[in-house]
């Protein structure tokens, strides 16, 4: 069949199963857009910024587990892509994007709107592509998707030239199977290895299982709380991992690492055994790596071997799939209950709890903090999506909002990109018409990539939009105060009158200043059946606690304050507020 | 640190060069030498990588060049009896009849003369790393006009050929240094 390769590219999408892709036209992929007329069975959404296709590709393959897809021109179009694809690559999420190229002849002239951009993504892409002929469309497109899905996930970008999409060729899907004889997702490591783990963890006496991304890409959450549940070990998460473990669970300790909970943080350090499953000891969850978890065998499940003794010098090394290498090893543990270990890490949490500003009475003023557990307590019911920005909300999030199920928490842990919420929300909605999505994101954030509003009006979507405004650049301010004695360079914020904003797109804004409102406008929004934007106006110096200062050991960590006076004690039953987690 | 020589078949494709070169830049490894050329099987290059490094670092390189998709087979040469050369072209000045000289220290090194004129001469010489520094050393006196050198190549002893094919068994991460210690290859053979 003699076909285009602009008609060639989307015969491959459709038969990749992409149902919506994100996109932005432009010169270079117009006979790509032009060809998409003739497709409609998937559903093109027009952006408002090409970073915005990315991180909306991203968030959909999120929510979804599925490979998420991204359209945007050559030059400027494809370098907004690249914050996007960086955002994916540090937190292997599948994505495939396209772009056009200038046509071959041209490429090296600095022609109009050319980039060498299989130049410029090469170390943020997992793998890229530059085609040039029309025959090598289909089978380009068939191994972007295979290596964007398989093994550790990532993206691929394939950048196609103009003569290539408008000249014919002949397509033949079944002909074009992938051709990767250097590509192998799939390693095991040696059966010795396998051994001196099972023996480690059965002569542990004060485990800790870490659950990283890799129990929700994996969907490994069965087997980790099998092997939880069997030998009695507490598990600790990532910020990438909540969500893998239910919160609820009596073993899962919550979230580790700089604004991980101090007994989280203790429990690491006191631990003679830390099993990692699927995480990559990155230095915000590890801290000074020279003191952390002195007493500590390491066992590191990881499907990248390139991870294996990168930052912390492990044990054993079990490589692969995450589900697969502990079906393998669980029925090999033997049961145990670690009770001494169990309560130790029980009174630690007691400590905290005195600390808790969930136990601090309404005093009049907002704290972002109540407002994240109150809308958890709000939607519980539901469980809904909750697609956090990057800053001091989304830490509060990751420690007030407790996740339930794997894929509910959608947030950019490795690249830390500020503006990723509303994108990916939007992807995260194509994704998973049938839940409710929430976007909370501060005030800072939101105004990198609000322009995408207009996107969602377009599109007709139905989000919750919380942005969580202190007027400041809140976790930059925090560390201003913490290490830079309250100098506050740069980090006052001015921001538009956010309702207003939202009625400028035709959406419902609701603002909110105190305590007592927080319901009557989280119920407002959920009932409303458009998108609603809520601005949370809340105290404005409020900062993230605990936290282990960049470079710190993780057992040094700035506590909460203590209560002047103990909620707990004072008011013995009347505290209606539980821990989190 | 010691040296680590690492051979890595890749796809004969235009820009695999820049993706290896890039992972070095990219993760801080520090490159010695790379070499690159055709090899037996059409659309397979070889290329031979020397590195600066701790066997545990070797060990995430060779795992980094692994994960790159046209990276077809990584194999760690270093503590294998192999043969190890480089060649190096040198120009010597041969002013005030040194040339009898300079043409017996060739000789010991088994140099070969490939240009001669008047003032100076080129030497060809072929070996370790270690000869042709010696050689270099000797020659300085005289003074070196122009020099270059291609870097390593290295082909491991024996019969068996290090295929492209990839390995069974690509991960024996976990166990740094168990492979022979005799560096037979890294010996002189002047």
């Amino acid at each position: 069949m003699k076909l285009t390769g602009a008609e060639i590219v989307w015969e491959c999408l459709v038969r990749e199963g992409v149902n919506v892709i994100f996109g932005y036209p432009g010169g270079a992929i117009l006979p790509t857009y032009d060809a998409m007329t003739k497709y409609p069975q998937i559903h093109h959404v027009l952006v408002r910024h090409e970073q915005g296709a990315t991180h909306m590709a991203d968030g959909y393959a999120r929510a979804s587990g599925r490979v998420g897809t991204a359209i945007a021109t050559s030059g400027p179009g494809a370098t907004n892509m690249v914050t996007g694809i960086a955002t994916a690559m540090m937190d292997s999420s599948p994505i495939v994007c396209i772009t056009g190229q200038v046509g071959s002849k041209a490429i090296g002239s600095d022609a109009f709107q050319e980039t060498d951009v299989t130049g410029v993504t090469l170390p943020i892409t997992k793998h890229n592509y530059l085609v040039t002929r029309p025959e090598d469309i289909a089978r380009t497109l068939r191994e972007a998707f295979y290596i964007a899905s398989s093994g550790r996930p990532g993206p691929v970008l394939v950048d196609i030239t103009k003569d290539a999409q408008q000249l014919t060729a002949d397509f033949d899907w079944e002909a074009a199977a992938p051709r990767l004889p250097g590509y192998r997702p799939h390693l095991r490591s040696l059966p010795s290895e396998y051994q001196r783990a099972i023996e480690l963890i059965n002569s542990a006496k004060r485990p800790l299982i870490f659950a990283g991304q890799g129990v929700i890409k994996s969907g490994a959450t069965r087997i980790v709380l099998e092997l939880a549940e069997k030998a009695q070990i507490p598990i600790a998460m990532t910020l990438l991992g909540i969500g893998g473990i239910p919160a609820s669970h009596p073993l899962n300790l919550g979230m580790m690492g700089m604004h991980g909970e101090a007994w989280v943080n203790m429990a690491i350090q006191q631990a003679d055994l830390l099993i990692a499953c699927g995480m990559r000891f990155d230095d915000r969850v590890t801290g000074n790596l020279k003191t952390y978890a002195p007493n500590a065998r390491k066992i590191h499940i990881e499907i990248d071997p390139s991870e294996v003794n990168k930052n912390v010098r492990v044990d054993a090394a079990l490589l692969g799939d995450l589900r697969c290498v502990l079906e393998e090893i669980v029925p090999h543990i033997q049961p145990a209950d670690h009770e001494e270990w169990l309560e130790h890490i029980q009174e630690m949490k007691g400590d905290s709890a005195v600390r808790d500003i969930q136990h601090l009475p309404d005093n009049g003023h907002l704290y972002a903090a109540h407002v994240i557990n109150d809308m958890w307590r709000l939607t519980r019911d539901v469980d809904p999506i909750v697609v956090t920005d990057v800053g001091q909300h989304q830490m509060w999030e990751a420690q007030y909002f407790r996740h339930e199920q794997p894929r509910s928490l959608i947030t950019s842990g490795g690249l830390g990109t500020m503006g990723f919420a509303l994108p990916a929300a939007i992807g995260a909605k194509f994704a998973r018409p049938d839940k409710e999505v929430w976007v909370i994101a501060g005030d800072g954030g939101f105004q990198m990539t609000m322009a995408e509003l207009a996107t969602v009006v377009q599109e007709g979507l139905k989000l919750n939009i919380a942005i969580i405004n202190n007027a400041y650049l809140g976790m930059v301010r925090q560390w201003q105060e913490f290490f830079y004695e309250k100098r506050y360079a740069a980090t006052p914020l001015l921001g538009p009158d956010f309702v207003k904003l939202a009625d400028a797109f035709g959406l419902k804004g609701i603002r909110v200043t105190r305590r007592s409102e927080v319901r009557a406008a989280v119920e407002e929004a959920r009932a409303h059946p458009g998108t609603v934007v809520i601005d949370f106006q809340v105290e404005q110096e409020d900062s993230v606690f605990p936290m282990v200062p960049a470079g710190a050991d993780l057992h040094n960590m700035i506590r909460r304050p203590k209560p002047k006076v103990n909620v707990l004690a004072e008011t013995g039953a009347d505290v209606e507020w539980e821990m989190p987690r | 640190m010691p040296k680590h020589i690492l051979v890595a078949y890749v796809e004969d494709k235009p820009g695999v060069l820049n993706r290896v070169a890039s992972l070095f830049r990219r993760r801080a490894f520090n490159i010695d030498s790379l070499t690159v050329g055709r090899t037996e099987q059409e659309g397979v290059s070889r290329m031979t990588i020397v590195v600066d490094t701790d066997e545990v670092t070797a060990r995430r390189i060779e795992a980094n060049l692994y994960k790159l998709v046209n990276v077809l087979r990584v194999d760690d040469v270093t503590n294998k009896p192999a043969v190890v050369r480089d060649l190096a072209l040198v120009k010597v000045s041969a002013a005030n009849g040194k040339r009898a000289e300079i043409l017996q220290l060739a000789d010991v090194f088994r140099a070969r003369v490939v240009d001669i004129e008047e003032r100076s001469l080129m030497l060809e010489v072929t070996g370790s790393e270690d000869k042709i520094e010696g050689l270099i050393k000797v020659l300085q006196p005289f003074g070196i006009i122009e020099m270059v050198r291609t870097g390593i190549v290295a082909m491991a002893r024996g019969a068996e050929a290090v295929s492209p094919n990839p390995p069974t068994v690509a991960a024996q991460l976990a166990e740094p240094g168990n492979g022979e210690a005799t560096p037979a290859g890294l010996a002189m053979s002047v």
